[in-house]
């Protein structure tokens, strides 16, 4: 009994023990640091931090990142990192740290936050290291507090709803009543995707009759959806701020069989949901490029590097999907 | 305990239950024109499945004094194992089905067997597996959300207006509570959760009674997995994030106990529809999102002081 309790003890300790080791076991060996001193113009060592590898849309990004690796081996060396959900903000903070200690040439960087990552890139800047904002934009307010300039390349979100939404308001009329759906109420790209609803909304006379939040996801939305249809039995349109709660509110429009009357967009044009267009079910997404996103931003800081002076920010392209381009 | 007081006490958990129910569904049918119709409590009643299924699970296991805070992830690792059987590897839907289920009592085979055979608390045994299977499903999938098509005809087919998954989660719910209060397995799960010791010391095989609990609970979760996939016609691998806290919940406000030895799976149906009814009404309200969080916070918690006078008050009978 005695030993079962002292084996049950040294268990624990040991689990706990490879837990944490795994947790600071972000960077790996085979992306082994250059020996510092030997300051020889080798190839440049990039970073790419990204947010949460869990979703579709980083996948494709780092995907998209390690094809223009191969195809241009010899010009630099990549080390990909994520983290764990896309509210990880302190464990990207430490990304950022352990590429400041492996001395990284540049840090490309999709920040989780775009106001709690500032600074940590200001230290990554003092040391040397030259940083490119990609898909969610540091807050101006903070760049400027800081003093530092960052070049942001990436897409324009609240053009890209804009565009979104324009479409759909063609095919309604004036005085129309339609929903939106948002996402987590913090995130920068979410309201700008709200601001390029709303633009479009108003442009067209539509009327907005309720906007709630969906968390990003699709169960949630799939509930505050049926909730919405039966308080609002009158709407003609949803709009999503992204694909997955697209998803949900097609499958909720379907059990309530109101598939057909009102008309859904959502945002990121995941696979799922192209699916979907393609089929009728849906009416549009946006197309954001993610595999040439983090291309872009690599292709940017190579550029910096040898010219040794920021160019300004870079829009990246955001192409409207609909049943004629779904497949 | 005689017969006549075990009623008594159900009597007395309805009662209280169905009329914080009543009192939810007047308030909201006063604020709103809608609410107060057949589709919205057909919305919900569809809407309720998968959460009652997982709460199920998760009553059995807090009776016999655990936690489960897996099953969330094995509702994701399970939908992920049939999006991709049924999208990319085009087996019929029942091989499909069988895989998912099988997944999920497998997960649930591991949790039980890490906490009897090295006695670890299963709230470590467990968490370990919320992160596993989470992993698995993101492997599984690719990350990628999964569409699958022609799944939602299992959530279409009705009697009237209730779909086939809403009956299914009923049948699991009476059958549930049927071994809880009426068979030998049922008075063992709550003499395990009650005194483990003393459990063991008059003859019950305790760690059988565990491994089983765990096993069950991740099998549901899969289940629970097959109707959420239906629902949404899609196996998405980060679903059922915060699952495990909801059903808490849901089992915390029908009485069931943190500490083990009590509870019941019909209290359980009853603490879901509460925070389905409560999720529903806010929406329809028009609520603002912090406010929504606020109020579901705070009802859980008066839902659980409300237990605890009631179990006073029956105590003292």
């Amino acid at each position: 009994m005695k030993f079962r309790f002292i084996m049950g003890r040294a268990l624990i300790v040991s689990v706990i023990a490879v837990a944490l080791g795994c947790a600071g076991c972000g960077s790996k060996p085979e992306a082994a640091p250059n020996t510092p001193g030997t300051a020889s113009p080798a190839k440049p060592r990039i970073a790419l931090i990204m947010k949460s590898l869990a979703n579709e849309f980083f996948l494709t990004m780092e995907n998209g990142a390690k094809k223009h690796h191969a195809a241009h081996a010899a010009e630099y060396t990549l080390i990909t990192e994520g983290i764990k959900d896309e509210l990880d903000v302190s464990r990207q903070v430490q990304l950022v740290e352990q590429m400041i200690a492996q001395r990284m040439s540049a840090i490309i960087i999709a920040p989780a936050d775009s106001k709690a990552l500032v600074p940590v890139c200001k230290r990554a800047m003092e040391a040397g290291i030259t940083v490119v904002n990609i898909d969610n934009k540091f807050d101006d307010d903070v760049l400027a507090d800081k003093q530092v300039r960052i070049p942001f390349v990436g897409p324009d979100n609240r053009k890209g709803a804009r565009l979104c939404a324009e479409y759909l308001a063609k095919q309604l009329a004036a005085g129309d009543p339609v929903a939106v759906l948002e996402g987590i109420p913090s995130a920068y790209n979410g309201i700008q995707r709200k601001l390029g609803f709303d633009d479009a909304i108003k442009a067209a006379g539509l009327n907005l009759v309720v906007s709630q939040v969906g968390d990003w996801e699709m169960n949630k939305a799939n509930q505050v959806v049926s909730a919405m249809i039966t308080e609002h039995p009158e709407l003609k349109a949803i709009l999503c701020a992204n694909d997955s709660m697209a998803l949900g509110a097609v499958a909720a429009l379907r059990s309530a069989g109101k598939l057909a009357p009102v008309k859904v967009i959502g945002y990121d044009g995941i696979s799922a949901v192209r699916e979907l267009i393609a089929k009728g079910d849906m009416l549009a997404t946006i197309e954001q490029h993610a595999d040439q996103l983090a291309v872009f931003g690599i292709e940017y800081a190579l550029e910096m590097l040898k010219t040794k002076q920021p160019p300004a920010d870079r829009e990246t392209p955001v192409d409207l999907i609909t049943a004629a381009n779904a497949k | 305990m005689t017969s006549r007081s075990h009623y008594k006490r159900i009597l007395v958990d309805y009662v209280g239950l169905s009329s914080v129910l009543a009192g939810m569904i007047l308030f909201f049918g006063l604020q709103t024109d809608y609410f107060f119709s057949l589709t919205t409590f057909r919305t919900i009643a569809n809407q309720i499945p998968d959460a009652v299924i997982i709460a199920v699970g998760m009553t059995y296991v807090l009776i016999i004094a655990g936690i489960d805070l897996s099953v969330g992830s094995i509702l994701a690792l399970g939908a992920a194992v049939l999006g991709v059987c049924l999208v990319k590897g085009g087996l019929p839907l029942w091989l499909s089905v069988g895989a998912c289920v099988g997944v999920g009592l497998a997960c649930g085979a591991v949790n039980g067997f890490m906490t009897i055979r090295w006695q670890l608390p299963s709230f470590i045994v467990t968490l370990g597996m919320m992160e596993a299977a989470r992993g698995g499903a993101y492997l599984v999938t690719n990350s990628k959300t999964q569409y699958i098509s022609g799944i939602e005809r299992i959530y279409e087919a009705n009697i009237g207006g209730l779909s086939m998954p809403f009956l299914l989660a009923i049948a699991v719910v009476v059958a549930a509570q049927i071994v809880l209060s009426g068979t030998v397995f049922g008075r063992h799960m709550f003499a395990v959760g009650a005194n483990e010791e003393s459990a063991r010391l008059s003859g019950i095989r305790v760690r059988l009674v565990k491994f089983t609990v765990f096993v069950i609970s991740g099998g549901l979760a899969a289940l629970a997995a097959v109707i959420h996939c239906s629902r949404l016609a899609a196996a998405d691998p980060n679903s059922g994030a915060g699952y495990e806290l909801q059903a808490i919940a849901a089992v915390v406000i029908g009485g069931t106990s943190l500490m083990g030895g009590r509870g019941s799976v019909i209290n359980t149906f009853f603490g879901v529809v509460i925070i389905a009814v409560l999720g529903t009404g806010l929406v329809q309200i028009g609520a603002e999102e912090p406010i929504k969080r606020l109020v579901t916070g705070a009802v859980i918690v008066i839902a659980v002081i409300a237990d605890y006078y009631r179990h006073r008050l029956r105590s003292r009978d």
